[in-house]
């Protein structure tokens, strides 16, 4: 035990059960923070879902398309401003509210699903990704979508829904037998369903309502909080879906909005809708009901389109828990699982190699402008 | 003129409450990658505790180089001393390289840098997500080092405390040494 002694430093005096109970100790305390490290990184709860899990399952539902956003990856940039009326001022702390106070805006307007090269088509869900920038680097990120509740309720139906709606590719359809067995473990879906099937269909981006459908939390200058939803409602008469049989244009719905923006520009009024204490805000699924007190808080006005390139909307992550002080998450369980997966997506794609989008956002051929 | 036999008293709160908050840091950003209930919540927590440590470990390389530390026992094997001078500028290297490369792959992916309310650190890189993709994977390649060598320092910490008893663990230790802790003639 003297070699040990002497390896380990021990002075000759401290007897070798000593030293190996003191050694013991050691590995011990080591031992034990190398393994909260572990726990904390999930190393022992292989089974959970992760980020990565979530975006994963996109890929697969989706096949590889490296560059694009996991997710509502057919896409184009749009830029603009939004003005404060003044009405948001007494709810909300957050700058962009003031009267009169203009709000540089870029954004993107997508489609929803993993598909960059997919067509167009009237009924897939329209999303419009916002990024306000407000003064001293503030930023207010969010991204809503033309469906007036969301699919799913937590993460990990997102995550069961993803695989049970992914088509199948003898028919190109849901195998219906599994959408069947996804509704019924999960009731809260159907009911949501329903409500997105029965929503109007506009004739495109411009005059398309877009939700928030998350519930997030408005902080006044005061500390007092308030449950909220947006919506950005469009300032024109929404025409409905007109039955275009066959579209020769893969990109009809952004580029009709291209053609729109270089006419002129196309105005959202934002309207807040503020929560009653019994109304659910960890709950995407369910629409709070009619009549609750709704209050417009100014107007987005976008002026241009420009396709997807290096350094504009391509390069941004909306991340909708992106906040400035005055909005705050709700508890609703969603919002930390997209930021999460945003996260995941962005890194992902950050580092791969880009494809120029299918949108140009440029007149097509016959047009005849 | 003898060395002193402890570090300065402002060398011991800031190694005392680094390690409590570093460690807390490693494992919440090991947490959070893989979290998606609590990822905003440790996100949010993650990044001014990150300014935090940079500050701190500036303030503390400053009063090493008006205060040095005592010198190591005279005894200790060459490769001893060299593994703890190495490790040492391991640790000081990686305390301040861990939230400078955490805001800048941030500022390259334009993502606001939020402290708290509404104070928004600064861009310190141009915009690009390759930077951002690149940046990102280092940070945690220095993250898995940096724990890494924090389990060698612990265990060479304990090693000198509980088995050597060489006094170098007790120049550090947040509270009065006994006597015999210290190597003789050094108190």
């Amino acid at each position: 035990m003297t070699l040990l002694n002497d390896l380990a430093g021990a002075p000759p005096g401290m007897s070798p059960r000593a030293l190996l109970l003191r050694l013991a100790a050691i590995g011990a305390l080591v031992g034990t923070t190398a393994g909260t490290f572990a726990y904390a990184g999930g190393w022992l709860s292989p089974g959970s879902l992760t980020p990565a899990r979530v975006v994963d399952r996109f890929e697969q539902v989706n096949g590889p398309h490296p560059g694009f956003r996991r997710n509502h990856a057919k896409g184009l940039c749009v830029a603009g401003a939004f003005t404060g009326n003044g009405a948001g001022v007494p709810l909300s702390r957050a700058g962009v509210f003031s009267a009169g106070r203009v709000t540089p805006v870029e954004g993107r307007v997508a489609l929803a699903g993993g598909q960059p090269y997919a067509a167009d088509a009237g009924t897939t869900v329209r999303s419009l990704a916002l990024r306000f920038r407000l003064p001293d680097g503030e930023e207010w990120r969010t991204g809503v979508n033309n469906i007036p509740v969301f699919p799913v309720r937590t993460p990990e139906a997102f995550y069961e829904q993803l695989r049970a709606a992914q088509p199948d590719p003898a028919t190109g359809k849901p195998d219906p037998e599994r959408l069947k067995a996804f509704f019924a473990v999960h009731p809260e879906s159907a009911k949501a369903a329903a409500l997105i099937k029965a929503r109007t269909v506009t004739s495109g981006f411009a005059d398309s309502t877009y939700w928030s459908l998350n519930a997030f939390r408005f902080v006044a200058a005061d500390g007092g909080t308030r449950a909220v939803r947006w919506a950005f409602v469009p300032d024109g008469i929404a025409a409905p879906e007109t039955a275009q049989a066959v579209q020769d244009d893969m990109n009809y719905l952004f580029d009709d909005l291209a053609a729109q923006l270089r006419q002129g520009p196309q105005s959202w009024h934002l309207v807040v809708t503020l929560a009653q204490p019994e109304d659910p805000t960890a709950d995407a699924t369910r629409p709070w009901p009619a009549g609750r007190e709704t209050v417009d808080v100014g107007t987005l006005t976008l002026t241009g389109a420009t396709p997807e390139a290096a350094g504009n909307c391509r390069d941004i992550n909306f991340d909708p828990l992106v906040l400035p002080d005055g909005i705050a998450p709700s508890d609703d369980p969603l919002l930390s699982a997209r930021s999460a997966a945003y996260a995941q997506s962005f890194t992902r794609r950050a580092g791969e190699a880009k494809t120029p989008s299918a949108v140009t956002g440029a007149p097509h051929p016959g047009a005849g402008l | 003129m003898t060395a002193p036999a402890r570090f300065n008293r402002p060398a011991r709160l800031l190694h005392w409450v680094m390690a409590a908050l570093i460690l807390a840091m490693l494992l919440i950003g090991v947490a959070m990658v893989t979290s998606l209930a609590d990822y905003h919540a440790l996100v949010a927590l993650h990044r001014p505790l990150g300014i935090l440590i940079l500050m701190l470990a500036v303030l503390r390389l400053a009063n090493r180089w008006r205060r040095p530390p005592p010198p190591l026992p005279v005894d200790l094997p060459g490769w001893q001393r060299r593994a703890a001078h190495g490790s040492h500028v391991l640790l000081y290297g990686l305390m301040l390289a861990m939230p400078l490369v955490g805001w800048a792959m941030l500022s390259a992916a334009r993502y606001p840098v939020v402290l708290v309310g509404p104070v928004v650190l600064p861009p310190i890189l141009p915009q690009s997500p390759i930077l951002y993709a690149a940046l990102r994977q280092l940070h945690t390649v220095l993250a898995y080092g940096l724990f890494g060598v924090i389990l060698a320092h612990l265990g060479a910490a304990l090693m000198h405390g509980l088995i050597r008893r060489d006094g170098v663990f007790a120049s550090m230790a947040p509270w009065r040494p006994h006597r015999a802790a210290l190597p003789a003639g050094k108190t």
